[in-house]
């Protein structure tokens, strides 16, 4: 059976419904035992599962990604969140010289079975530190994976997915994405890591986004189809392993490719895929390549600068109609700002 | 405790440790080497207090506790020559040292970050109402790393069956600790945490053996814990290498003067039987030819290797 619920509800019972099954889960972070939950997602678990399962950590992101690393190795299956993906940067010692290369460095003969969960964070005066998307970082590096669904049901089965995994995998979520809805069963399942989703299929131009860039995407795909264009709209889901091959695929047929991450251009995501897609494809067939991602700058406070930092509707579907069709006109009357953006309110 | 098994334990792994002095310019170790000599009565000590299914965590430097919680030494001698038969497969070299069967969780090559693992470990332990403990060896270096507050500070919160072991050897590869330390009381700033500390003087590996005792005696008997102590200790050679470096002039020669005098090889050795000292000569003499001709006889891994063990 299945209803319509929201990504955070959906991560949520992920969480829940994998604690109840396996008593190695745990869940630990910075106040998930609070009268908030961390926007939800973690609300209840520690009266259902106890104090010594689900607990409250010091300030200590570094210390702390090493408790986890060390419960995992001990037989646990840890569950580490972070409210803010910028507080990451204080546990990559952990995350990069431990917990990627554990299994490596000894020869496999032990594992680090993780979920760090990171929030990225958008809108309200995010600002410099509360909005950045490092997820090109960890992928960068052997031995971790980092999956970043955009969907209820995505976010589910990969989070399932994610704690039965023995590597350590970073879960990127988006507090823009938390809102969103889609089908998601009752039931447990878990969805294979380094799979990517079609959202929607076209002939014309494959648009590869990430993040709440998937969200935004879906809209440019809707008003270019209004004007007679067609889009392949694809979500990697998993950023790392990624997997190419679907992009390939879908490239194969439209010739032309688009990506949209949710992050900055430089050495990044955005910059793999079209690099994959040129080593494969070798100039054949005049394929054209563009990218899209946040402005090369720090993001800043103000509202006013802040909508310039960011792709939106608009200038994603003006980038691909200009793709596809060179010349054709579009009116920005069509893409109205995000309603999630639009209806968002702080203070957090 | 067992005075010749302790006195049999420190020279075992001084002359493994000599061993690799004695083949490092054959370049048959072609990676760093921390030696241990003249710290191994403070992994020997404390592993003698420590039952095997206790769990350690250490450093670079980490031969003599390798050896000391029982890990194999076939196993170590083929991982610094490269072996597929290394107890890392070749992979992670003297830095990297592991063997789940002792005990030995595994040697980090980054200070002090061993030591939050170490913490998790010892949460999980509990949390799974296990009958044994967790020791983590790190150096006075590491006391200098957030981290390692980040960890006193959690173990303190959470009480986790954990001993803290600093083996203070003044140095941080040629820099003084005077010239890093705002004070040299380490103990009073553990302290400060709730956690009982207290430093053990020259070298002595029985002391720390009795305090290590004591201490794994009140975790598992009365819920106590974290502990932690500091244990003077000297390290002979250079920080990295088969060599001493007294010519580098960081250091006075005459230092080391007064860590022989309490080193146990030299004291114990004229104490003990001295056909019971030759056996125990010929035994390890024995077992290091072993070890060695292992490491020589044993395969490279196949080219294949490389892509191995990167994900589960």
């Amino acid at each position: 059976m299945d209803r319509i619920i929201k990504c955070s509800e959906a991560i949520r019972e992920a969480i829940d419904q994998e604690m109840a099954v396996d008593e190695r889960v745990i869940l630990l972070g910075q106040g998930i035992d609070d009268a908030k939950g961390m926007w939800g997602t973690t609300l209840g678990l520690q009266k259902k599962y106890g104090e010594e399962r689900v607990f409250d950590t010091p300030l200590a992101e570094d210390g702390m990604t090493g408790v986890a690393i060390g419960a995992a190795l001990a037989g646990l299956r840890p569950i580490h969140t972070h409210i803010r993906m910028d507080f990451l940067v204080l546990a990559m010692n952990q995350l990069v010289n431990i917990a990627a290369k554990t299994r490596y460095m000894y020869g496999g003969s032990l594992g680090v079975p993780l979920v760090v969960r990171a929030v990225i964070g958008r809108s309200w005066g995010q600002g410099a530190q509360h909005s950045q998307a490092l997820h090109s970082w960890f992928a960068h590096v052997p031995g971790i994976k980092v999956v970043m669904p955009t969907t209820a049901y995505d976010a589910k089965g990969c989070l399932i997915q994610a704690i039965r995994d023995d590597n350590p995998v970073l879960f990127v979520e988006h507090r823009m994405v938390h809102q969103a809805q889609s089908h998601v069963p009752i039931e447990p399942y878990a969805l294979p890591l380094g799979k990517a989703r079609i959202l929607s299929s076209g002939t014309q131009l494959t648009l590869v986004a990430t993040g709440h860039m998937v969200m935004e995407s879906m809209r440019a795909a809707e008003v270019l189809k209004t004007l007679g264009l067609s889009v392949e709209l694809i979500d990697p889901v998993t950023i790392s392993p990624l997997d190419s091959a679907t992009i390939f695929n879908s490239v194969e047929k439209t010739r032309r490719l688009l990506v949209v991450d949710n992050g900055w251009l430089n050495c990044g995501f955005s910059a793999e895929v079209l690099a994959r897609s040129a080593e494969h494809f070798q100039g054949a067939g005049n394929i054209s390549y563009a990218r899209m991602g946040f402005a090369p700058v720090t993001c800043p406070t103000t509202k006013a600068l802040e909508r310039q930092f960011y792709p939106n509707v608009f200038n994603i579907a003006a980038k691909a109609a200009d793709m596809i069709a060179p010349g054709i006109s579009l009116s920005e009357e069509l893409c109205p700002e995000a309603p999630e953006i639009t209806l968002f309110r702080g203070p957090f | 405790m067992h005075r010749q098994n302790y006195y049999r334990e420190i020279l075992r792994i001084r002359r493994v440790e000599e061993e690799i002095i004695r083949l490092y310019p054959s370049d048959k170790i072609m990676s760093p080497v921390h030696l241990s000599i003249g710290q191994e009565p403070i992994s020997v000590g404390a592993c003698m207090a420590l039952q095997p299914e206790d769990v350690v965590f250490g450093t670079y430097r980490g031969h003599a506790l390798y050896l000391a919680k029982g890990g194999d030494l076939r196993q170590m001698m083929a991982e610094l020559f490269g072996k597929v038969t290394g107890c890392a497969r070749g992979k992670g070299g003297s830095m990297h040292l592991i063997d789940l069967a002792h005990g030995v969780m595994g040697t980090s090559a980054v200070v002090g970050t061993s030591i939050p693992q170490a913490v998790g470990y010892a949460y999980a332990l509990k949390a799974q109402k296990s009958k044994s403990i967790v020791v983590v060896f790190f150096g006075e270096g590491a006391m200098e790393e957030g981290v390692f507050y980040e960890s006193l500070q959690f173990a303190a919160l959470k009480k986790v069956p954990l001993i803290f072991i600093c083996e203070n050897n003044l140095y941080a590869i040629h820099s003084h600790s005077t010239g890093r330390h705002a004070q040299p009381r380490h103990c009073d700033r553990v302290e400060a945490f709730g956690i009982p500390a207290r430093r053990i003087e020259n070298n002595d590996g029985e002391a720390l053996h009795d305090a290590v005792t004591d201490a794994r005696n009140a975790i598992l008997k009365h819920g106590a814990g974290p502990f932690f102590f500091e244990a003077m200790t000297y390290r002979w050679q250079e920080h990295v290498g088969p060599g001493t470096d007294w010519h580098l002039g960081y250091r006075e020669e005459n230092e080391i003067s007064a860590w022989k005098a309490c080193d146990p090889v030299l004291k114990l050795a004229n104490e003990l039987d001295p056909d019971i000292l030759t056996r125990i000569d010929a035994e390890i003499q024995a077992e290091i030819e072993d070890a060695v001709a292992f490491a020589e006889g044993s395969p490279f891994p196949q080219v294949e290797e490389l892509y191995t063990d990167v994900y589960a």
